[in-house]
């Protein structure tokens, strides 16, 4: 479930605000986001590719809001971003995704022997 | 409460996800006006967004090749599936995906070859909204509809919804509606899912449509426990463990749920991903990286350490069931209604068998560019019939039958979560269990549809709760019907498949529920 914004990067954009599906976030003074409905989140981490400033933590528990230190996970934000090769990063990390068919025919193949 | 805003346009598509957004695209291409109605954001709302759609797609040259993809998917469709439909949508997506690359960076392989097949969730979904924006399609985000309009005649003309962001109603009066809405997914933690909850099914049944297919309903997906993360490609590699380290006999395949399902239902189930090979590990984050999210923020490295697997169930998502159509333009029932994507029953080019891993997105697209087309034409040979507007369809959570009472919402999410979840009640079917199901929910529905009443954005809520015990009610009554095994319905107490089953079962009703086998063999639609 979305965890927290992290004040100090956050320039109030209203991104998060704008794509949540579940509309979790509200604009608060200054525009800044609020979590308003935490138990509404469904654990998606799209609002974390729409952050511009990787502002945005999610953690991956769906089930139960886990206590989660920001300073702890401060290293984490923007992962998912990068590798997503969004924004500054087009041209840095570039989508494999096309690769999955050929990751499936070296599963089978690597599965065949056993059966 | 704010006035409403009121539109008006040709073609109203609800549903802003792969299939609303290609539906909406072709309406606009046809040369209609289209509002899309999204309950989220169109652009990452939606099964697609979260996830990386590989489509159906075999090259027309050489046309036997075509022939044999076709003839093997359909002895896989267990006699329900429909092949001059197949050979429609292969051919659709392979001429239309690519129109998708001004808005969409296609990758080049190794040989330098565009790869169009499979794209990433995010980005495709980012595209498709620049596509229809690009077309002039009106988007209305954050404006989950709650129901339809309708005309003296019983001919659909619009609908009605709420823009929650803004604390005020839509009402749209349109030439014609198309559903798409989704799979309905009964509050699984699905990736992606949380607004896939089966009330765009109740908004058409409410008008006059029926359902077909609804109780192939028991597909589910490996997903670490606790999480959303359904991306189960390197579990193709996965071994299992019992909680005593025990390695159990779980081999990807067909079997693997069902497996996976009784080693669940006896304990705690664990799963090592040791046999990814080493490159495949190093590109994970470029293939899917999503699914490296997840154990990084966990502190797990999958390829060494076991972690504890759940299965998250798919109801209608990557089960089959939905809307059935009426003809080859996807019209339902309803003059007026046509549906696209999930929201419609995927029978006709999957059978029995689920449509996830390629068909279900070349139908989403297929049937969207169909709908979307026939919609547009019927609005702009006809008018907008707006002056013959006479009602409001919506019925359990808008205008309760008596006397309005509290209702839990949450404990009517709870129970379809539970009935449409548990994998010994959907799963493992029984009839006896099956009926006590149906018997639950339909108590459930009746004090929903007797007492239920909520106002501004709470409707949608009660709306969704709707949708579900809804939806849940037409899979029981199915599955109970089908006094059989056949394709992903399995019946413990009826294993094999029986000749007088080998049809298509139309479902629907609401204060009671019915279902009825078409004729033998399946039929074709006309
Ligand atoms: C993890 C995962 C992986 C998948 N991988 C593949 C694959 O590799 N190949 C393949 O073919 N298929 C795959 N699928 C299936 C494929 O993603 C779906 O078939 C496809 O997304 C269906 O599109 P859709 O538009 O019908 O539904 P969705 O994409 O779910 O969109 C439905 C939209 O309707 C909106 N909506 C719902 N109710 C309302 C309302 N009341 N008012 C307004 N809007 C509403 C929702 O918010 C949502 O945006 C996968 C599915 C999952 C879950
Ligand atoms: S993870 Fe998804 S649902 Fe949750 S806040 Fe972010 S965008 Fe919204
Ligand atoms: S998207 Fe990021 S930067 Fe923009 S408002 Fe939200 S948290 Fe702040």
């Amino acid at each position: 479930m979305i965890s927290f914004v992290a004040e100090d990067r956050c320039e109030p954009c209203g991104a998060c605000v704008a794509v949540c599906p579940a509309n979790v976030f509200e604009a608060g003074p200054g525009g800044r986001p609020v979590i308003a409905r935490q138990t509404q989140c469904q654990t998606c981490f799209l609002c974390e590719l729409y952050c511009p400033a990787d502002a945005l933590y999610v953690d991956p528990d769906c089930e139960t809001v886990r206590p989660v230190d920001p300073a702890q996970a401060a290293p984490l934000l923007g992962q998912y971003r990068r590798e997503s090769g969004w924004g500054e990063w087009a041209d840095v990390y570039a989508n494999e995704h096309w690769r999955m068919g050929e990751i499936f025919a070296r599963a089978r193949a690597l599965a065949t022997p056993r059966t | 409460m704010n006035d409403p805003l009121r539109l008006e346009a040709d073609v109203l598509v609800i549903g802003g996800g792969l299939a609303g957004c290609w539906t909406a695209a072709a309406a606009a291409q046809a040369g209609a006006s289209v509002i899309l109605a999204e309950k989220g954001y169109c652009g990452t709302s939606g099964v697609t967004a979260t996830a990386g759609p590989s489509h159906w797609w075999v090259p027309p040259e050489p046309p036997a090749a075509r022939e044999q993809a076709i003839a093997e998917r359909h002895a896989r469709g267990f006699g329900l599936s429909d092949p001059a439909w197949m050979a429609r949508i292969l051919d659709i997506t392979w001429r239309t995906l690519p129109t998708l690359a001004p808005f969409y960076r296609f990758s080049v392989d190794d040989q330098g070859q565009v790869q169009h097949r499979g794209l990433r969730g995010p980005e495709y979904m980012r595209a498709m909204r620049a596509l229809v924006e690009h077309l002039g399609v009106t988007i209305l985000d954050q404006s989950p509809a709650l129901e339809l309009l309708t005309r003296h005649d019983g001919t659909v003309a619009g609908a009605a919804g709420h823009r929650r962001q803004e604390g005020r109603d839509w009402i749209v009066r349109a030439g014609a509606v198309v559903i798409a809405t989704g799979g309905c997914a009964f509050a699984s933690h699905l990736l992606g899912a949380g607004n896939n909850t089966g009330e765009g099914l109740l908004m058409a049944v409410e008008a006059g449509a029926d359902l077909s297919g609804m109780e192939f309903t028991n597909y589910y997906t490996v997903a670490p426990a606790g999480t959303t993360m359904t991306r189960s490609m390197a579990y193709t590699f996965g071994r299992y463990f019992d909680a005593d380290d025990r390695e159990l006999g779980i081999h990807p395949g067909p079997d693997m749920n069902r497996a996976l399902g009784e080693a669940l239902l006896k304990g705690p189930v664990f799963c090592r991903l040791d046999r990814v090979p080493q490159d495949i590990r190093e590109r994970m984050p470029q293939v899917q990286p999503n699914f490296v999210l997840t154990f990084a923020r966990q502190g797990i490295d999958p390829y060494r350490d076991r972690f504890a697997v759940t299965l998250r169930a798919e109801g209608t998502v990557r089960g089959i069931g939905g809307l059935r159509l009426q003809d080859q333009d996807c019209r339902t029932r309803v003059r007026g209604l046509y549906a696209a994507g999930d929201a419609a029953t995927r029978e006709l080019v999957a059978g029995a068998t689920s449509g996830g891993g390629n068909q279900n997105s070349a139908w989403a697209l297929s049937s969207g560019q169909i709908a979307g087309a026939a919609a547009a034409g019927l609005a702009l040979r006809e008018g907008r019939g707006v002056q013959r507007i006479a009602y409001v369809a919506g019925r359990a959570g808008l205008r309760p039958s008596a006397g309005a009472r509290s209702f839990d919402v949450g404990a009517a999410v709870e129970l379809a979560r539970r009935e449409m979840g548990d994998l010994d009640k959907n799963m493992f079917r029984r009839g006896e269990d099956l009926a006590a199901s149906l018997d639950r929910l339909s108590s459930a529905f009746a004090e929903l549809a007797t007492h239920g009443s909520a106002l501004g954005g709470e409707r949608q809520r009660l709306r969704e709760a709707a949708g579900m015990l809804a939806a849940a009610r037409w899979s029981k009554a199915s599955a109970l019907a089908r006094a059989e095994s056949r394709g992903m319905h399995h019946r413990s107490d009826a294993p094999a498949s029986r000749a007088q089953f080998a049809s298509r079962q139309r479902s629907g009703g609401l204060e009671s529920v019915w279902t009825r086998f078409e004729r033998q063999p399946a039929e074709a639609v006309p």
